[in-house]
């Protein structure tokens, strides 16, 4: 565009016969505006040069039209949201009309007799999501204190890039290893282990055939510590660093600096990054589906086999075959949906509030 | 001038008693309890990972050969067999995703950074983003199974494609935000100085001075879609034979591999962990690229 001005204003000197060696560029004006003794700009009109400049076109539809098509593709965000929740409302309206509410507090699912209720996923969901977060927070936590805080520089950056890697694996591979390697480990190791030390708790008793929630909780749990920890970490060092000084300057030891410079100042942050990895957990499909035993039932015994809400879907979607039968999977999918939708909601502003100040990253 | 007698002074605290001495080296003990957890911790989590690694590649490695990246899978019961099909279905599904998701995305990035800031449409755009990142893998695939499969009455590649790319978008989104936000106010001051209508500057000053950092929020939310299971579940669905028509069910790398993982069959299992590495490999090239252009992008668009 500034490449044409030059030619363009060339033209305009010639059109109105303007010597060009004896007036500067600037002084050649329009014939209509050159009235005698006149300044070049015209009182109470636009001026001449602004006119000239408006009559060559500033790009204005062009602009327009980019910041528009630019403000369409951000709308499609909500666009897509919307989509998904109105075609899954849409297609799960047959339950929803045969099964109303008591779809999440129904304990059957018979898909022979058509009869379906959600509780033994929602109970698998909670029990697995819940369990993982038990284990994978104190962890995270650790190694976001460890990175922060502890870690020698040298080593911060490759170990943090470790962490992440742990986020790089997929979901399915997660599942192949631990359908070949941690389901023998807790069959023979870890499950009598368990037994043997906390079995009066009840929560270890029936057979061990190493599927079920505590695999399941325990595989979920090593892929959502790097979105704890990496979150975590970040939150940390948002933390400015005169808080940890003067912790020190009173006479603190490290680890009081930490509780009380760097993880009070940061515990909403750290409450809104294990809200995150909780939205993950429960979404989380195909590793659980390949451990977690898939049998529609509430046991106390974490031995025993589950099933989650995602994993119903993804086991039994290919298979419904009546149309009630589609679309209570469907409703399932819809209910995911909205519970994560809040639950990472939630978390977003938790983590915003913390790190509102410094740049966030993409988790 | 006369000093004050020092028996006025206050008692000085006798660091050495009994009381302040058991306190400090509780502390101290607490302090290093506490630092020794923390390690403990990174090692325990680093754990997994090895074993993952060496798993794979311990497993994985001895099951490649060519045949796995020339040959269609072998029907059951007989030995030999590859993925070629699965690598070639994954890599259409693949492009597919990046090239309805990447430009949405790209341009949704354009408007936060460029057009929208500060402003409230702009801050719901982002926090809309940052939830639908979130969503399951899985409720992309039934709303897509709902809208396409459902109307077409068959899976499809292209159902595929899309339910990647609605996953690609807020993570593109994202990253062209902030690669943007990190350009200096000076670019755009001078090329609009200049004359150049704002389309241009965004496009060819902006854009392009991010564009390192862009090109790796794009390499990132592909390493991420790249490895997904959930959603193709219901779209591609999985094809046994070579297929290169959008309109037909396709085969993709991690639908085989979840399809020969959970299959009764030892010669399945050795093809399940060639994938998984095939997979691996892929996605690790690509991350530790998107690491050192990461870098880069951060440098150039910072100074």
């Amino acid at each position: 565009m500034e490449l044409e001005f030059a030619p363009s204003c060339m033209s305009i000197k010639q059109e109105h016969g303007a010597p060009p060696s004896v007036t500067p560029p600037l002084a050649v004006v329009p014939a209509a505006a050159q009235q005698p003794g006149g300044p070049v700009t015209t009182p109470g009109g636009v001026s001449p040069i602004r006119e000239f400049l408006n009559s060559r076109g500033s790009g204005r539809l062009a602009d327009s039209s980019f910041a528009a098509a630019m403000l369409l593709c951000a709308c499609s965000i909500f666009v897509i949201v919307l989509f998904i929740f109105t075609i899954l409302t849409i297609r799960s309206h047959l339950s929803l009309a045969a099964f109303g509410w008591k779809f999440f507090t129904h304990q059957a699912w018979d898909p022979v007799a058509g009869d379906f209720g959600a509780l033994p996923f929602i109970y698998g969901t909670v029990a697995t999501s819940i369990l993982a977060l038990i284990i994978a927070v104190p962890l995270a936590l650790g190694v976001a204190i460890f990175l922060t805080e502890l870690c020698p520089r040298p080593l911060r950056a490759p170990i943090s890039f470790l962490t992440e890697l742990l986020a790089a694996i997929p979901s399915v591979v997660y599942g192949l290893w631990a359908v070949f390697v941690l389901v023998p480990i807790m069959r023979d190791v870890l499950g009598p282990f368990l037994v043997k030390t906390l079995g009066w708790t009840g929560f270890f008793d029936g057979p061990n055939f190493g599927v079920g929630v505590l695999t399941a909780s325990i595989i979920l749990s090593i892929m959502i510590l790097p979105i704890i920890s990496s979150l975590t970490r970040d939150i940390m060092t948002a933390v400015p660093n005169s808080q940890r000084e003067a912790a020190l300057a009173l006479g603190a030891t490290r680890w009081e600096m930490i509780r009380i410079g760097v993880l009070r100042n940061s515990r909403i942050g750290i409450v809104g990054a294990i809200m995150l990895g909780l939205g993950r957990a429960l979404g989380e499909t195909m590793a659980v589906t390949m451990v977690i035993g898939n049998h529609p039932e509430i046991n106390k015994s974490l031995f025993a086999p589950g099933y989650t809400l995602a994993s119903v879907i993804a086991n039994e979607f290919s298979e419904a075959t009546t149309n009630l039968y589609l679309s209570a999977l469907i409703e399932i999918g819809l209910a995911l949906f909205l519970v994560t939708i809040v639950v990472n909601g939630i978390a977003r502003l938790m983590v915003w509030a913390v790190t509102r100040g410094a740049p966030g990253r993409v988790a | 001038m006369s000093t004050q007698p020092l028996s006025n002074l206050p008692k000085p605290i006798d660091f050495q008693s009994k009381s302040m001495r058991r306190n400090s080296s509780r502390r101290t003990a607490t302090n290093f309890v506490v630092s020794a957890l923390a390690v403990i911790a990174t090692l325990i989590v680093l754990l997994p990972l090895a074993a993952i690694l060496f798993y794979l590649v311990y497993k994985g490695a001895s099951s490649l050969n060519l045949a796995f990246f020339t040959h269609i899978p072998a029907p059951v019961g007989e030995e030999g067999g590859g993925m070629a099909n699965a690598i070639v279905g994954s890599g259409m599904i693949l492009l597919l995703a990046s090239l309805m998701g990447i430009p949405i995305g790209i341009a949704a990035g354009i408007y936060l950074a460029e057009f929208g800031q500060g402003t409230f449409l702009a801050n719901a755009v982002r926090f809309t983003a940052d939830v639908l990142n979130g969503v399951p893998s899985i409720v992309m695939g039934i709303s897509i199974y709902s809208l396409i499969v459902m109307q077409q009455k068959h899976f499809s590649a292209f159902a595929g494609g899309v339910a990647l790319a609605i996953m690609m978008i807020p993570t593109v989104t994202r990253t062209t935000e902030e690669m943007l936000a990190t350009v200096p106010h000076a670019i755009r001051e001078a090329a609009l100085g200049l004359g150049v209508p704002k389309w241009r500057t965004v496009l060819s000053v902006s854009l392009r001075t991010a564009s390192p950092g862009i090109i790796t929020g794009c390499m990132l939310a592909f390493a991420r879609v790249a490895g997904e299971t959930a959603p193709l579940l219901f779209t591609a669905f999985g094809n046994q034979f070579w297929s290169f028509k959008l309109n037909e069910p396709i085969a993709a790398l991690p639908l085989q591999i979840y399809v020969y993982a959970i299959s009764p069959y030892d010669e399945w299992h050795r093809l399940a962990w060639a994938g998984s590495l095939v997979l691996i490999v892929l996605i690790m090239v690509s991350v530790t690229l998107v690491r050192i252009f990461a870098n880069r992008g951060v440098l150039k668009g910072g100074s």
